[in-house]
């Protein structure tokens, strides 16, 4: 009989291959909400073009998750049969898309944060992560040159988009600071080196930011304090809303292929 | 078909029994036919997705690797290879997806190039470090062989396209994107 939620047994690597695919589903699904109502045609297939690369980068890591765990879970199961408290994405990846100003700087946040993750992981001495980096950076590079020419733009633009851009800026901020978070059971694969630590590469982050801030006349809020708990299951509401899209097919009829 | 796959395949594994060779030779020009379904000027083994075809007694396993993450192709490519093995006669068969060492333009073949550049493609630059992500890149245009031409929209028809100009016969094209 089919079955409409699974359990997870999240060993540390299990958990950090969720935390990433995660990450990259719940993000790719937000870049497809804008299919057909981009103010572009070219814009419109570069968001849904970029949810498709996250997309493909979270099904390698729901793949490599389901290997490890190795309970009989896959990747559908884990897209579909998990509920919000289960899912393991940050904060930002679930934040609706708001304007396409927020859309594109919800983007560039997190687009400066994985180019450098994915090109520091490419050294991973765990073979299957190390390989899944190396495709997901050169991907990530380009996600990144596309939002960052946005936030120019719209920062150093008109009136208009000048204060929607900032007021994206205002509203994300919070939100960046779990990118660089990481538990126990994350430091213990840092250690191993089989990941990198996140926190590391706070520096470089930060000057890919400031430059493109300063060059789209935008000003870099303070680091106050910061939102977290996407990580362990404790989300914001949106993130139901979402999954109940997204999973609405496997809900409905429990088990359904095509 | 790209000599480098057929070359490096049959020297792979030393000297296999006699029957495993010509099965797997068979293999290997059965899944050498399948052609990109988004690009079909395209054989997979123009693209560099076929990376490996072994047997061992008398089990055929056919290793693909993705181009970019999300290509929607992979799935109807790996169905593709069924196919042609089945119609060579091939029943005890598997398609594995390897993910390491990670794709790139790099292994697109010379022949490819062309093929891709007749089809109305330009295709990528060769050295596809992040210099060549993020140098200016000077794209051909792949009708009238003129270097005026200028980016459109990075993201194209499909994930491994960009979209481009030409400004001296003024025709849009497709740019293959270094990956």
């Amino acid at each position: 009989m089919a079955t409409t939620s699974i359990r997870v047994s999240e060993t540390p690597l299990v958990l950090y291959a969720l935390r990433r695919a995660d990450d990259a589903l719940v993000m790719g699904h937000r870049l497809s909400e804008w299919c057909g109502h981009a103010p572009a045609l070219e814009e419109d297939m570069a968001l849904a073009n970029i949810g498709l690369d996250l997309l493909g980068q979270a099904r390698s890591l729901y793949g490599y998750a389901a290997e490890v765990e190795a309970a009989g879970n896959d990747e559908d199961d884990y897209a579909y049969l998990r509920d919000a408290p289960q899912y393991r994405n940050l904060l930002l990846a679930e934040l609706p898309n708001g304007d396409f100003a927020r859309t594109i700087l919800r983007q560039f946040f997190y687009a400066a944060f994985t180019d450098l993750y994915w090109r520091a992981v490419m050294k991973s001495s765990d073979a299957t992560l190390a390989a899944i980096a190396a495709k997901s950076e050169k991907e990530s590079a380009y996600h990144l040159r596309h939002s960052a020419e946005w936030v120019i733009r719209l920062g150093d633009g008109t009136e208009e988009s000048h204060r929607r851009a900032a007021d994206a800026v205002a509203y994300l901020w919070p939100y960046t600071g779990e990118m660089f978070e990481a538990d126990a059971a994350e430091q213990e694969l840092i250690a191993t080196g089989a990941v990198v630590d996140p926190a590391a590469l706070r520096e470089s982050w930060d000057k890919t930011v400031s430059d493109i801030l300063a060059e789209a006349t935008l000003e870099k809020p303070a680091y106050g304090w910061m939102q977290k708990g996407g990580r362990t299951g404790r989300h914001s509401e949106h993130l139901g809303h979402l999954l109940a899209v997204m999973q609405s097919v496997q809900r409905a009829y429990p088990g359904a292929t095509w | 078909m790209a000599q480098g796959v057929t070359a490096r395949v049959v020297t792979a594994l030393g000297s296999p029994p006699a029957g495993d060779e010509a099965l797997r030779q068979k293999a290997i020009d059965a899944a050498s036919t399948v052609v990109d379904p988004e690009i079909p000027v395209l054989t997979i083994a123009d693209l560099g997705v076929l990376r490996d075809v072994t047997v061992e007694g008398g089990h055929v396993r056919v290793d693909i690797t993705p181009t970019y993450s999300g290509c929607p192709a992979m799935n109807m490519i790996a169905v593709e290879i069924d196919i042609a093995l089945s119609k060579a006669g091939i029943e005890d068969k598997e398609i594995r997806t390897v993910l390491a060492p990670a794709w790139t333009t790099d292994w697109m073949s010379e022949d490819g190039r062309r093929k891709l550049r007749e089809y109305g493609i330009a295709p990528p630059q060769p050295g596809s470090g992040r210099r060549a992500l993020f140098g200016k890149d000077v794209v051909t245009c792949p009708r009238c062989g003129s270097k005026e031409t200028h980016l459109l929209a990075e993201f194209g028809s499909t994930s491994c396209k960009a979209l481009w100009r030409c400004e001296s016969c003024r025709e849009p094209f497709d740019y293959f994107k270094c990956h």
